[in-house]
């Protein structure tokens, strides 16, 4: 098997492209996870809950208005999704064991998962690009999505905006807190609750943002949320929990891993990515960066 | 030990209940004797988790992975190769009970929630193997029409071979549980500290515990090939896991035979109510936030709270 460079080259974007979607939504679950210290099973829902949202959303407008709404709009959406969640039923566990947080998730999860099949189907949905990202551009001879590149340049955007918050403004820094010790933020007086509601929430925003940036490049699928949750999972374990950067790095080697599974091993695409991961906890059991925990 | 089991209270309605059910397919009709052969298997499934979950103390996020390799290992076996049949029931639970070794060996080494996430990620990595390999494991069709010797062929006779197979293996479970192997995996989860302190190797009970209970796992996946003579990619998948988890969560964590009242009620359940609709998910989560929140210690948890004074003796989570 012989590759020229300009296809290898166009792998290694492609996979980083993939990377960046990944990094959205990881982002977001690592960042629940290093607060409120829960593997988050809903999360891929909500992402799926935010594709989905695109997709009815691009369908209202006609034009490519529509996805730029719909970039917007449909993280909104899932926030406030996840926002009744919490303080509706989730706010009210949080001083149960883990276990039981863990199968709440699970518990959302699938109660999303089937109102989404009732609201819209099983049918596959697909979301064209917007005219201004169509078509492909020329990468040393071969071609190469526009779209795919808007998301390697959206990735960093976001994780500067991720950073931002959270080590700039006044709720990123209390929630960073809250993180290394809940007890402690309790005691100077910071409502603990509600820190928990606004960084679940937050996450969740990214699931919806990871959601709506994918729906261009997918086929959008009950159960779309099942695979990518294990991924996230799995990246952010790699990364370390709760860490930012570590997300980043994650998805990085699970992007890369798989686009070049795909150009070598198109069958067992899904197994090199995993196999990555085992090779890092085999070396590093808790992950390349430092968790928060 | 058998002398205990005999003495015990449970002894006499345990037995009753185990005659009713082996007079039941004389006259019960075909779906129902089914539907509870499924109980059954579900249920040595849920309890063989509940050994590491409940009494180990153990995250195991992602039990089905044992049960679906010992399910394919059987259907592989009878299918592809020519070698007596009865070998492929004894390979089902060896090779689930051999992976559980490998990926228990790596989980022991972290704790909690680690514990938890990296077993799903070593069970995904299976599952994605079984899921694309079309060559060898039919892929995500699956492997349909697997033969059965003649002596378990037709549904009642399957029937009874399901159950008395998982009933020496409850059997066994309940031995392993209350021999000082068991005793001391409970002691690990209650206190892992002071059992360090005293000089027992955590991790090495731990693997053992998840070896056993693996195996277990692996009996229950070989009885679903008998049943259903299919296996699909599905049986590895982390969705059957968590479900499993709920059945044990349903039925009780702390009781010994709370998982398998839970795995009842799930199965009964889905069977019934899934005629009517096609939103059973729907009404397993709602299940789940109800028994979050109203019955966090399960159904058996709940009964035993209830008629505490003179049942001691089959409490076992110390309070």
């Amino acid at each position: 098997m012989a590759f020229g460079s300009a296809e290898l080259l166009c792998q290694l974007l492609v996979g980083i492209s993939r990377s960046m979607i990944l990094f959205i939504v990881c982002a977001g679950l690592s960042f629940v996870l290093g607060v409120l210290r829960i593997p988050n099973i809903a999360h891929g829902t909500l992402y799926m809950i935010g594709a989905f949202a695109t997709f009815s959303i691009t369908k209202m407008y006609a034009g490519s208005t529509g996805f730029w709404i719909a970039l917007i709009v449909a993280p909104l959406l899932v926030a406030a999704v996840s926002l009744v969640a919490e303080r509706a039923l989730f706010c009210h566990l949080y001083q149960r064991e883990h276990l039981m947080l863990l199968l709440f998730t699970f518990a959302i999860s699938l109660i999303l998962g089937d109102l989404v099949k009732i609201v819209w189907g099983a049918e596959y949905k697909s979301v064209s690009a917007p005219a201004l990202l169509k078509g492909s551009i020329s990468i040393l001879g071969s071609s190469f999505p526009r779209y795919n590149l808007f998301l390697i340049l959206i990735g960093p955007l976001v994780a500067i905006a991720i950073w931002l918050f959270t080590n700039k403004t006044k709720i990123g820094k209390i929630s960073r807190a809250a993180a290394v010790d809940r007890e402690m933020v309790g005691v100077l007086g910071i409502n603990v609750s509600w820190v928990f509601a606004i960084s679940f929430v937050i996450g969740c925003y990214l699931a919806g943002v990871g959601g709506a940036l994918v729906a261009p490049t997918v086929s959008i699928t009950l159960g779309m949320d099942h695979t990518l949750i294990i991924e996230a999972f799995l990246i952010v374990i790699i990364g370390g929990l709760g860490n930012m950067w570590g997300a980043l790095v994650g998805s990085l080697i699970f992007g890369i891993t798989h686009s070049y599974g795909v150009l070598f091993w198109p069958q067992f695409a899904i197994v090199f990515p995993y196999i990555a991961v085992v090779i890092v906890l085999l070396l590093r059991p808790k992950g390349l960066l430092k968790s928060v925990w | 030990m058998f002398k205990n089991i005999v003495r015990s209270k449970w002894f006499g309605p345990t037995t009753g209940i185990f005659v009713l059910l082996f007079i039941l397919p004389i006259f019960a009709p075909r779906f129902y004797v089914y539907v509870l052969a499924l109980i059954y298997v579900t249920s040595l499934l849920a309890m063989s988790l509940n050994m590491v979950v409940g009494h180990g103390g153990m995250f195991q996020f992602h039990h089905a992975v044992f049960y679906g390799v010992g399910a394919y290992a059987v259907a592989l076996m009878l299918t592809k190769t020519s070698l007596p049949m009865w070998i492929g029931f004894v390979v089902g639970p060896v090779v689930a009970a051999m992976t559980g070794l490998i990926i228990g060996w790596f989980c022991v080494r972290l704790t909690r929630l680690y514990f938890g996430m990296l077993q799903i990620s070593l069970g995904s990595l299976i599952w994605a193997i079984v899921f694309r390999w079309y060559g060898f494991t039919g892929g995500d069709d699956g492997i349909h029409g697997i033969p059965m010797p003649s002596l378990i062929s037709s549904l009642n006779r399957s029937y009874y071979f399901i159950l008395i197979i998982s009933l020496i293996c409850v059997i066994l479970m309940y031995m392993i549980l209350k021999s000082p192997f068991g005793s001391t995996l409970q002691a690990i989860r209650d206190n892992p500290q002071r059992c360090e302190a005293v000089g027992v190797n955590i991790r090495r009970y731990q693997l053992g515990g998840i070896v056993a209970a693996t195996f277990f796992a692996g009996v229950a996946g070989v009885l679903f090939v008998v049943l259903e003579r299919s296996v699909f990619a599905d049986l590895l998948f982390w969705v059957l896991s968590l479900e499993i988890f709920i059945m044990c969560l349903l039925g009780g964590w702390f009781t010994f035979a709370g998982p398998a009242l839970g795995a009842a009620i799930i199965v009964a359940l889905r069977t019934f109510v899934g005629k009517y609709t096609e939103y059973w998910t729907l009404i397993l989560g709602v299940i789940l936030i109800l028994v979050i929140f109203f019955l966090p210690e399960g159904v058996m948890g709940f009964f035993q709270e209830l008629f505490k004074p003179g049942m001691e003796e089959v409490t076992e989570r110390g309070k």
